[in-house]
């Protein structure tokens, strides 16, 4: 039988390999030990096509955790249109676009080195990851700014949305109070964001249903059209496409749609989550470009920046959805 | 189960290059040809948002986008010489994302009729202006209105 | 049962690898450090074996403390609610996420899928031990949330009670759930690419044993849902954090949308647990016996079905949540129709049994409590499926007695079953048989008499997750109890009769219960790299060649005599 004749081998491979390899085969010794080969494959042909299949599951997985954040996005435009048609001009469509291009050239770079990896090209492949690696930088920068920018106007998520920019602590506060509708009897403030009393409702007056305005829609009143999405909101002076221009904080634009924060934590969570993958993108490239300089890469030893590029590749695909998602709002 | 994919690599654009033993080397033409293909079609996209086509305007921009994403796919991502098991493996992860999206779209899509925006007409009127789930959302307007604006 | 008699020390058969005396995986390196940076699959199988039954031990504990809190209606032995709230939410995020989640595919399926495959390591073996470290990142962040103020809002985390409530455990969990859900991303990942890339020559599809089906369907699950649980409770944390408000309805946000996100992995997560568990019975049964498993492509198929069907089911979990009509009635649909395949296989198991020679093994006894425990669990499933009985059984100890016993009665059950089956491979060591059947049988009744009893509550209208109750609830409840303090004695037992095998138990054979998978093709322990050349591939489940050897006290495969091995050989099936 085949396990007897093997037997009498591996007991000597095992005691010339001493103890340093644990839990890994010694194959059969018909072939000379490629050294890019691990024990527990067969062929290098296996070895490839197993990391290949690998990465490839890889990028399922994070396919799917986006596409949760992608969900999330489309039901809140389904719910709320308004706020998308209207929060995008707060995006400057012409730095999107360069972002997108940078990608899409940083893939082709990235592509190119692979190319270089495996045609045994050294001087080639670390600089097409280098040129990777600046092409992620360049993207990173452009969304510094445009960060920057919405943040400095307040422009974010949650209630911070509701701050009115360039004021201090005590001026904002003041202001809210003095703008706020104060509801009669209304006495809950709440400091923690954490906890949440539940008012008592009983101790309040009932609404005055004639203080709700006849035009707006609820759940009692008349509702939207089935399908029909709201309608635009007023034609404003809106602001305009880059953000030095417009007049005045979106505070007080009578034309912004309530819960408009909304759009600002999708763009967020979604772009931010984006530029995590591609700070984590760099970290590989940077890696394969160290062991590229070490000389570790050939035509027989690629897979590396094979499977590096294919995650570099995905970041950019990603992206080539976001761009219309946010930036190409109508 | 050793299925030699030798042959494909020998399709290289420029004689004398090294062949590397496993996988596939990609003409340069095919890349250059790739990416100046997406760039153009980013063009044409931003192109075709400042075309007003009403509702069309988003699947027009999402068909793009997925040309796109096919040309990154296939041509820079090898899919094309590849197995088309790890073909198999993107599609079936978008086609699980297709299947959230379509279940919870329709369930809102069923509950739209009942939807408005800003905030029930109760909380307004029982929640202070800083509470953290407070309507802050509504816009203040001196018409003070809750609800849509219009 | 005949007396198993001492092996000899003569020679061995041809089947078994000769190592020197004692060279397994067990004792080829020594050291604490030759496992915590081990690369060999068994060893990571095994430190994820004590690691998973320590977290069920600790479970457990939350588990008995929870049932004699129910012994009275108000306080029995806590005063505080929010303390009882914070016992169930632990017993369940732990039994979920560190025990039943990883047990089988980790556990048993890192030691077993690449031996019974007959390959020499899982694909990527440091990915392998990296999955490891995870779960036990995981496990740290998890006793760390208790450390920092607990966590009481049920191991579904709803919004809004988790975005908003002030325990300080809530954060940590999430993170350790997250880590958690990685760890189980990538074993699934690397199961993918060994049954995809690993199979010797010979191991086509259709020969690979039922199990190695089943952790391949529930690998694919690990792969494609638990991103989506990462995705959901990264935007927790984050609603906890800065308040974004996406799941708060005073700010535009949807709570019911956090309940589509959590689903979307948690009910496909369900059949993480079960899958595995089916292809041990698959296993379990076809060896006992002695018979080849009945309908080998209905059950392989059927787990791929079931794992592409628990995509599209996860809204039954949403009947009374505000979900519309429509959504509720095409879940309710579809979560009857995959209630099939399971069908199937329970019907191709049964009729594996009939006319077969059947060796009531401990593990046997699993299987057979499995086949009775599970048919109830999957049943009551279709109550809660039914929209309009579901209305009334939502949230009531119906639900609890339901997840009970397809969790623990099935998925754990089969998981114990697996254990003793394989024990005397991984450790070399035989239990004690008598004990474990007795151990068997008190863990059986108790089970049966703790959960039966709920159904009975839940019909009745006790809720769950309720720490004070109406009065006439209690004499459930204490039967109840009862049953969970013998279900727990029985688990001692088991416990003394597996880990007294290292005392008392006599040395395994490679064969004991005559199985024609792979692995009882190499010795018990296997030696540390499986199988020094590829192994020859049968019929896994054509027992006609197997054959009882006195003097190893364990059987021998014949392969001369096994056609599709040698072909031309006659085969012994006519004689069998």
């Amino acid at each position: 039988m085949s396990q007897t004749i093997a037997s009498t081998h591996t007991q000597h491979g095992a005691e010339a390999h001493g103890h340093g390899h644990d839990g890994h085969a010694h194959g059969d010794h018909g072939h000379a030990h490629d050294p890019n080969l691990a024990h527990h494959f067969d062929s290098l042909q296996q070895q490839f096509d197993s990391a290949k299949l690998g990465i490839w599951l890889f990028l399922a997985t994070e396919v799917l955790f986006f596409g949760g954040l992608f969900v999330a996005y489309a039901i809140l435009r389904m719910s709320h249109p308004e706020i998308f048609s209207y929060a995008s001009h707060y995006l400057d469509t012409v730095m999107g676009g360069i972002n997108t291009c940078v990608l899409i050239l940083s893939s082709v770079t990235m592509a190119m080195a692979v190319r270089f990896a495996q045609t045994n090209r050294r001087g080639g492949l670390i600089a097409c990851l280098i040129l990777t690696f600046m092409g992620a930088i360049g993207f990173l920068i452009i969304k510094y700014f445009e960060y920057s920018h919405k943040i400095h106007d307040n422009l974010v998520w949650g209630p911070s949305f509701y701050v009115p920019p360039h004021d201090a602590e005590g001026d904002a506060e003041a202001k809210m109070l003095k703008t706020a509708p104060a509801a009669p009897g209304a006495a809950i403030v709440v400091n923690n964001p954490a906890t949440f009393a539940i008012p008592d409702l009983a101790a309040k007056p009932a609404v005055d249903a004639s203080a709700v305005k006849p035009a707006s829609v609820g759940p009692t009143g008349v509702a939207r059209a089935s399908g029909a999405p709201a309608p635009a909101p007023a034609a404003e002076p809106a602001p305009g496409h880059s953000e030095e221009a417009h007049p005045g904080t979106h505070l007080e634009d009578k034309a912004m749609p309530p819960n408009t924060h909304l759009f600002f934590a999708i763009y967020y969570a979604m772009t931010g989550l984006h530029g995590i993958h591609v700070v984590a993108g760099m970290g590989v490239l940077a890696w394969l470009t160290w062991r590229a300089i070490r000389g570790d890469f050939s035509s027989k030893n690629f897979t590396a920046v094979d499977t590096g590029g294919l995650y570099w590749h995905i970041v950019d695909l990603i992206w080539i959805f976001l761009f219309p998602l946010f930036y190409l709002i109508h | 189960m050793a299925h030699h994919a030798h042959h494909e690599s020998h399709h290289a654009s420029h004689a004398g290059e090294v062949h590397p033993e496993v996988g596939h080397v990609v003409p340069v033409k095919y890349l250059m040809a790739a990416g100046a293909a997406l760039l153009f079609l980013t063009v044409i996209t931003v192109a075709s948002h400042s075309v007003d086509m009403g509702e069309a305007n988003l699947p027009v921009a999402l068909f793009i986008a997925l040309i796109k994403a096919t040309i990154v796919a296939l041509v820079f991502m090898h899919l094309r010489w590849d197995r088309p098991f790890n073909l198999l493996v993107l599609i079936g992860s978008i086609v699980f994302v297709l299947i959230m999206l379509a279940f919870a779209m329709m369930d809102v899509h069923q509950n739209l009729p009942t939807m408005f925006n800003g905030n029930a007409p109760e909380a307004a009127s029982t929640m202070d202006a800083n509470a953290p789930g407070a309507p802050v959302a509504q816009v203040r307007s001196t018409n003070g209105g809750i609800g849509s604006t219009n | 049962m005949t007396t198993i008699p001492l092996p000899s020390s003569g020679p061995v058969r041809d089947t078994i690898e000769a190592r020197p005396e004692g060279d397994n995986y067990l004792t080829h390196t020594r050291g604490l450090f030759s496992w915590i940076f081990t690369l060999d699959h068994k060893r990571i199988g095994v430190m994820y074996m004590w690691s998973v039954l320590g977290a069920f031990l600790l479970g457990g504990i939350f588990a008995l403390l929870v049932r004699t809190e129910l012994l009275t209606p108000g306080p029995t032995i806590t005063e505080d609610a929010n303390t009882y709230n914070q016992w169930f939410t632990l017993h369940g995020a732990i039994m979920v996420f560190l025990v039943i989640i990883p047990s089988i595919p980790a556990a048993l399926g890192n030691i077993i899928l690449p031996v019974m495959l007959g390959a020499k390591d899982v694909a990527f073996p440091r990915l392998n031990l990296f999955s490891y470290y995870l779960w036990v990142t995981g496990a740290i962040l998890c006793i760390a949330s208790l450390a920092m103020g607990g966590f009481d809002t049920g191991w579904t985390f709803y919004t809004p009670y988790s975005t908003t409530t002030t325990a300080g455990g809530v954060i940590p969990v999430l993170t350790a759930a997250f880590v958690l859900g990685f760890s189980s991303i990538f074993t699934g990942l690397n199961f993918v690419v060994t049954v995809h890339k690993l199979r010797p020559p010979g191991m086509t599809w259709f020969r690979m044993p039922l199990f190695l089906w089943a952790l391949y369907a529930t690998a694919i699950i690990q792969v494609l849902a638990t991103p989506v649980l990462g995705i959901t409770l990264l935007l927790l944390i984050v609603e906890r954090t800065v308040n974004i408000g996406i799941f708060n309805p005073a700010m535009g946000g949807d709570p019911v949308l956090y309940q589509h996100f959590f689903w979307f992995y948690s009910h496909p997560a369900v059949y993480i647990m079960i899958l595995p568990a089916m292809g041990i019975i698959s296993e379990i049964i076809a060896v006992n016996s002695h018979r080849s498993i009945f309908g080998y492509r209905f059950i392989a198929f059927s787990s791929i079905a079931i794992a592409m069907f628990s995509f599209i089911v996860w809204g039954h979990h949403m009947f009374t949540s505000g979900q519309s009509a429509l959504l509720n009635t095409l879940f309710s649909a579809i979560s009857f129709s995959v209630a099939i395949p399971s069908a199937v296989k329970v019907f191709n198991w049964i009729a594996t049994l009939y006319k077969g020679s059947v060796s009531l093994t401990t593990p046997m006894w699993y299987a057979l409590a499995f086949l009775f425990l599970f048919t109830i669990g999957g049943l009551t499933g279709l109550h809660l499926a039914t929209l309009s009985t579901d209305v009334h059984l939502h949230d009531t100890y119906f639900v609890v007695a339901h997840f009970h016993y397809v969790m623990m009665g099935s998925a754990l059950i089969a998981m114990i079953g697996g254990l003793h089956h394989w024990w005397p491979k991984i450790f070399g060591r035989m239990y004690d048989e008598r004990l474990g059947t007795i151990a068997c049988w008190i863990i059986f009744i108790g089970f049966n008499v703790t959960f039966f009893t709920q159904f009975i509550l839940g019909a009745k209208g006790m809720p769950r997750r309720y720490y004070d109750y109406q009065p006439e609830f209690q004499v459930y409840h204490v039967i109840s109890t009862i049953g969970s303090y013998t279900m727990a004695f029985g688990f001692v037992l088991t416990a003394v009769s597996l880990f007294g095998s290292f005392f008392t138990g006599r040395k395994a054979p490679a064969n004991p219960w005559g199985g024609r998978s792979l692995e009882w093709q190499c010795a018990s322990p296997p030696p540390f790299d499986n199988f020094a050349k590829a192994p020859r591939v049968g019929d896994c489940y054509d027992f006609s060649v197997v054959h009882w050897d006195e003097k190893t006290g364990g059987y021998w495969v014949d392969e001369s005599a096994d056609p599709e091995v040698n072909p031309g050989a006659g085969g012994a099936k006519a004689a069998h």
